[in-house]
């Protein structure tokens, strides 16, 4: 059978159509393109006997080969798996194939040979590769049971795990090791001068004596004590510079750069990753454009083998028919809208926005009081008690918690007044929530500086407050290290003591609490949030705190099987639908908001705060950013000469103005294409109205001719093998045509 | 681990491997989970390529179908005599295309197939409401399957005949954002 076998699968499948829209080249092409090269004797046998028996369709005959020949290589290059066609036919291409090599020459024959040894190679590789995948098992797991929504989250929980290690290993190769590695490789350190002048006096913080063992437990959990004067913290890294036999190390340029470094890998690993999501969502221009396509045909997640998630998932996909045909509604709504209503619309949302605004103004004015009385408490000697003073030194990072819980909800319940639509509702709260969350550290580190830049007698000597900041990086990492531990425990402690107990309540008792808390729902877009909060803070510490990296690797490491257990034993997921395709893009967006607000910080004290004179590789510097302009106003003169042109400013400028062109070009042309695709979507519809118009009157002038000469009637009749895309075909074409039956009013197909 | 010698012919997994998608490691694990559907059926050598089928009972039951609302039509679209019995080349190429390192393209095509209930070449509205109803088991009122219906015809119909035809669905499906992601199998 010459007929593409793929769609026929049922042999009494009949349509209405006419046998002129066989002969039209748009058809022609489609079916070429689904046939392969070995086919195409037997096509041009078919079409030559066509050709014989047409005049006037020998045109488009003729325009039907070109485009078989141009098929034809076409379809040669293409792997063969690729081809829709059934296994058999698929291993009879393969032998034609290799039966038409033995026929090439041998270089051909040596090319596709090693062409095909190369593509199982690499087949294999790829194969070897996905073994080594951490997690692989678990999240096929999650997969089967939940879909790809919840699968987002984890892989994005993985690819933070590989950031933190990889950010890791390059601050440990660069500012670790060679400290570690000189005395081995005869390697000779000089460290900074404690010349004893007023800002360089570092108390050693170690303590002396008989040590509690809940004094230990304090240390460790707030990076004082044994803790501070070790690699955990920027303050034990007074190395100057290493003299190896065969090379000069300076440890205070590693240190700078190796921070440059690893917010730009950050940076271009996340970009890397967003940008097929970014692509998609630029090319939908509305977001609204193909909803319901994309839910019905593309909707179920066919990954799912467990009853519950396949229940879930249908009781989702309604939720978002429903919520679309809502939408809907509401735009109706919307438009519909007096200008009264309008009115009182804005000054309610106009009210609600200033009641957001005081709600974060006095979230980020208590966290700064409690640093303020956090930081007087530390340095107090009167202690009060153990545990006590572990809430003291934890305040700061108790009052977050505390905002990012609170606040989520109170924007959940303000917006239900604000009468937006409902997706716009979701995207508006969340980006509430991360501004809350994003923001709060920000207010804690900047009321740490003014803390840190405040001396009693106005301005200070040294440019910080030496006396109760002796070291000021060092508490800044101290801050940040707090931070990333409080936040891994209440992670833990909200699993263990809120989801569980809460699922034993839900499930054992009848009670009308239990029936208004319900079971927790897994909600994806907090969850990320609370990840995204934890990277920002490790971004921020990393150069305070070099082995921050390392502690968030092992957190999020522990996250991930908590999370897993948590999601499995105690949560249903969300019946809010999170779309795996736009959450993959909402992840790293708001991952790459939280690098570029955690660069803001870091850029600050670099520059503009003077580093600490007794403590650290930057004493010889007035600020730490100092090291690279000194560096460079050694190098010799043509190196020099160019890194001064590339930083002058008519470099600056002309490269803004430069990319500010290409941009504003590149924008013009995505406007352009857009204006062109609508144009010739446009012209679609009107060719395809164009034809059925022109089709239905050659079927009536036929009929008049046929009525007018009955002879020319029961001809016999040559059929096609499957009647699905012909009907009955005649070779003689003199005579008129015959239809079987009258044509449909709408019968087109391409 | 040698019984990879008595299953197939080198040849025939060579061949295998260069019409699917998947590794030879996966295509054995294949023919064991084809020959688990039905023991007594499928026989363990295949080197001279017996001709036996699996009903479609027992394919849609595999623990990766069973749950998938259009398991009949999948099975259907993939079988040559249209009653969705598999011979195991049949059974490889169903899994192959949905596979995870297959194209868009040809993915498309057999979506289409799978989702034209009447096999008439077109999803016409009772193919939607159909796919509509295995999707939802039917919790939405009649005139809000009509509706959807009305509004995915509306978004993909190029030519403007009320109805998808290859061409148009094709257009439509490839610019889906979630398509490659969903219309997959692990096995």
């Amino acid at each position: 059978m010459e007929v593409d076998t793929v769609f026929f699968t049922d042999h009494s499948g009949r349509v209405n159509s006419n046998p002129l829209l066989d002969q039209l080249p748009s058809y022609q092409s489609l079916l070429y393109r689904r046939k392969s090269s070995t086919a195409g004797p037997k096509r041009k046998g078919s079409s030559k006997a066509r050709r014989s028996s047409s005049g006037s369709g020998k045109w488009a005959v003729n325009t039907v080969n070109r485009n078989e020949e141009k098929q034809k290589t076409l379809t040669l290059q293409r792997p063969i798996r690729e081809l829709a066609k059934s296994m058999a036919e698929k291993r009879r291409n393969k032998t034609q194939c290799l039966e038409n090599d033995q026929g090439l020459s041998s270089w051909r024959q040596w090319k596709q040979n090693t062409g095909r040894h190369l593509r199982r190679l690499r087949d294999d590789a790829q194969e070897w590769l996905s073994y080594l995948q951490l997690w692989r098992g678990d999240i096929h797991l999650i997969e089967g049971m939940f879909g790809t929504g919840i699968l987002s989250y984890f892989s994005f929980l993985r690819f933070l795990v590989m950031l933190n290690l990889i950010i890791f290993v390059l601050v440990f190769s660069f500012v670790m090791l060679p400290i570690i590695i000189a005395p081995h490789a005869g390697g000779n350190i000089t460290y900074n001068q404690n010349d004893g002048s007023n800002c360089s006096v570092y108390p050693s913080s170690a303590r002396r004596g008989l040590v509690n063992f809940h004094e230990h437990i304090t240390d460790l959990l707030s990076g004082g004590g044994f803790l501070e004067q070790t690699y955990l913290f920027y303050g034990y890294y007074k190395a100057d510079k290493i003299h190896f036999p065969w090379t000069t190390y300076n440890l205070p340029l590693a240190y700078l750069l190796a921070t440059v470094a690893y917010l730009f890998l950050s940076l271009v690993w996340i970009v890397k990753r967003s940008a097929t999501g970014f692509k998609r969502n630029l090319i939908q221009d509305e977001d609204r454009f193909q909803s319901f396509c994309n839910k019905i045909f593309a909707g179920w997640d066919f990954c799912i083998t467990n009853e519950n998630a396949a229940r879930l998932k249908r009781s989702s996909l309604l939720y978002e028919l429903k919520t679309d045909l809502e939408e809907e509604r509401i735009k109706q709504k919307i438009a519909d809208r007096t200008r009264k209503q309008k009115c009182r619309i804005y000054l309610i949302r106009f009210i609600l926005n200033l009641f957001v605004i005081g709600v974060l103004a006095a979230c980020f004015y208590s966290i700064y009081i409690a640093t303020i009385f956090s930081q007087e408490a530390q340095m107090s000697t009167v202690k009060v008690n153990f545990i006590v003073d572990l809430i003291f030194e934890y305040l700061p990072s108790i009052v977050i918690t505390m905002a990012n819980f609170i606040t989520p909800l109170l924007f959940s319940f303000i917006i239900n007044f604000e009468d937006y639509s409902p997706a716009f509702e979701i995207r508006f709260t969340l980006m509430r929530c991360v501004f809350m969350r994003l923001t709060s550290i920000g207010v804690l580190l900047f009321s740490l500086w003014s803390q840190i830049t405040n001396c009693e007698k106005g301005s200070c000597v040294c440019g910080y407050n030496d006396k109760l900041y002796s070291c000021w990086e060092t508490r800044v990492g101290q801050e940040m290290y707090k931070l990333t531990i409080f936040d891994f425990i209440i992670i833990i402690a909200v699993t263990i003591f809120v989801e569980f107990p809460r699922k034993l309540i839900v499930n054992y008792c009848d009670c009308g609490l239990a029936k208004w808390w319900g079971q927790q729902e897994f909600s994806i877009p907090q969850n990320v949030l609370e990840i995204v909060y934890g990277q920002t803070i490790c971004w921020i510490g990393t150069f305070y705190c070099p082995v921050l990296p390392a502690i968030c690797t092992i957190k999020y490491f522990f996250i991930f099987y908590v999370k897993k257990v948590s999601l499995i034993k105690n949560c249903r997921p969300s019946t809010r639908p999170f779309r795996a395709s736009s959450s993959n893009f909402f992840f790293l967006g708001v991952l790459l908001i939280g690098l570029l607000l955690a660069c803001v910080p870091v850029t600050v004290s670099v520059a503009q705060i003077n580093s600490s004179r007794a403590c650290g590789p930057f004493v010889n510097y007035t600020t730490s950013w100092e090291v690279l302009p000194s560096t460079v106003s050694k190098l010799p003169q043509g190196i020099k000469g160019l890194l001064f042109a590339l930083a002058s400013e008519a470099f600056a400028v002309s490269f803004f103005v430069i990319t500010c062109l290409a941009m504003f070009y590149v924008i013009a042309l995505a406007g352009a294409h857009k204006r062109v695709i609508n144009q010739l979507r446009e012209q679609l519809v009107m060719e395809g109205r164009d034809k059925r118009f022109l089709i239905q009157k050659l079927c009536q002038a036929q009929k008049i001719s046929a009525i007018r000469s009955p002879v020319s009637k029961s001809q016999p009749r040559t059929s096609r093998s499957s009647p699905s895309y012909h009907t009955s075909f005649s070779n003689n074409f003199d005579e008129a045509v015959f239809l079987a039956h009258s044509p449909p009013d709408s019968s087109t197909h391409v | 681990m040698g019984n990879k010698q008595t299953i197939f012919t080198d040849e025939q997994l060579d061949a295998y491997q260069d019409c699917t998608f998947f590794t030879r490691k996966e295509i054995l694990r294949l023919h064991g989970r084809y020959h688990e559907l039905a023991p007594h059926l499928v026989p363990m050598d295949y080197t001279k390529e017996p001709d036996c089928k699996v009903p479609l009972a027992l394919i849609v039951n595999m623990p990766e179908l069973k749950e998938n609302p259009f398991r009949n039509r999948i099975v259907e679209s993939f079988s040559e005599d249209g009653m969705g019995n598999l011979s195991f080349n049949e059974f490889v190429d169903m899994f192959s295309v949905l596979s995870e390192t297959a194209p868009r393209e040809l993915k498309a095509i057999y979506a289409f197939k799978i989702y034209d209930f009447n096999v008439d070449n077109y999803l016409c509205k009772e193919d939607l409401e159909k796919t509509l109803n295995r999707l939802t088991k039917e919790e939405l009122t009649p005139e809000e399957v009509v509706l959807v219906c009305e509004k995915t015809i509306e978004e993909a119909d190029l030519d403007g005949d009320n109805k998808l035809s290859f061409a148009d669905f094709e257009n439509m499906i490839l610019r889906a954002p979630d398509f490659l992601s969903t219309f997959h199998i692990r096995i």
